[in-house]
């Protein structure tokens, strides 16, 4: 069985309100994709996403496996630069190990 | 709009700043399930208002604080603890001469359900629920999850609670520290369940090294008084 993953650019991800980011995330993670995220999720914005993953969970679809390097601080340290965020199917998606520069998952087909 | 919201958080920061010190501080105890949290509320509760009352039921079943529950007036008063009974568990600490201070804290606890990206009602039945009592559970703990996420706009203070013998460095806990850090919230990271034979929290002092650390197990209330030091500390 094939795994479809859709890689999207920092500048598309920026284009989007938070809403429809989160939408877009989430459609694509209950289709059955992986999604990977340039540039990232806010920790505010991860938030909103389990919340709106919870009020979708069913028998089907347990909620999402979320990977991601921790946000840098920017200029001042005020403005923290996010980096990139992977989520896909709890149900196919494991990760195995991280930390603040690494990212190692299992990705397995239904 | 980036700009605005940052504006807000620098607004709250300082709101914070400015009323922390005349009230009660809501204090709440959040974390991954099975962390220790309600075992942790118990024991505030046990040392400091009576030690027949328990906020919650602890097993090892995750989810099994599913509601969120606020315990109102609590007061973290070591001086007087320490005079009540000679015989808690404050007492048995080392150097308690030197910590023991002034250190009071008026406060609401606010045992939170553990939050979590995945629920799966499978898991439950791994624990020999039925499966309609799984999936009921598993329903009521996305509740739970969303419930904890709401309170943190009413929240004053964290108390972060890791288990010691798992890697720290979850999303799960990411996501918490980056959210109290962008709203300006203070938190403390508990590590507890360090009376068990494989806990590292050195790792988690590691791997979180921006934020204080205090090892802890609430089961056993082991080194309880550093974390109300740092509580009295921290949120007054």
């Amino acid at each position: 069985m094939e795994i479809k993953m859709n890689l999207i650019s920092e500048d598309k991800i920026n284009s989007m309100t938070v809403t429809e980011k989160l939408r877009f995330v989430l459609d694509g993670v209950k289709s059955g994709d992986i999604v990977v995220l340039e540039g990232g999720l806010t920790s505010e914005e991860q938030m909103k996403l389990i919340e709106l993953t919870m009020t979708e969970v069913d028998d089907d679809f347990p909620g999402i496996e979320m990977s991601g390097y921790p946000s840098k601080k920017g200029f001042l340290n005020i403005r923290k630069k996010t980096r990139l965020t992977v989520i896909g199917p709890a149900k196919m998606m494991h990760t195995t190990k991280k930390d603040k520069d690494f990212i190692s998952a299992i990705i397995s087909a239904v | 709009m980036k700009s605005k919201r940052r504006w807000k958080s620098i607004l709250t920061r300082l709101r914070r700043a400015l009323s922390f010190r005349k009230g009660t501080a809501k204090i709440g105890i959040y974390g991954p399930p099975n962390a220790g949290k309600t075992t942790l509320t118990n024991r505030i509760i046990h040392t400091f208002v009576d030690e027949n009352e328990d906020v919650g039921l602890a097993t090892e079943v995750p989810h099994e604080t599913r509601r969120a529950v606020r315990r109102e007036g609590v007061t973290i008063d070591l001086k007087a603890k320490s005079l009540e009974d000679p015989n808690s568990d404050l007492n048995s600490e080392s150097e308690v001469k030197r910590k023991r201070g002034k250190a009071k804290l008026k406060l609401d606890v606010v045992d939170t359900p553990g939050l979590a990206t995945k629920i799966d009602f499978h898991e439950f039945m791994a624990y020999g629920l039925e499966e309609d009592e799984a999936k009921k559970r598993a329903k009521e703990a996305t509740e739970g999850v969303i419930e904890a996420i709401k309170w943190l706009d009413d929240i004053d203070g964290v108390v972060l609670l890791m288990d010691s013998t798992e890697d720290p460095y979850t999303q799960t806990n990411i996501i918490i520290i980056g959210n109290m850090e962008a709203r300006g919230i203070p938190i403390i990271i508990a590590a507890n369940k360090v009376d068990l034979v494989d806990a590292t929290p050195q790792r988690i002092a590691n791997a979180f090294p921006q934020h204080s650390v205090i090892p802890i197990s609430a089961l056993k209330g082991e080194n309880m008084l550093d974390l109300y030091e740092e509580m009295a500390r921290r949120f007054r």
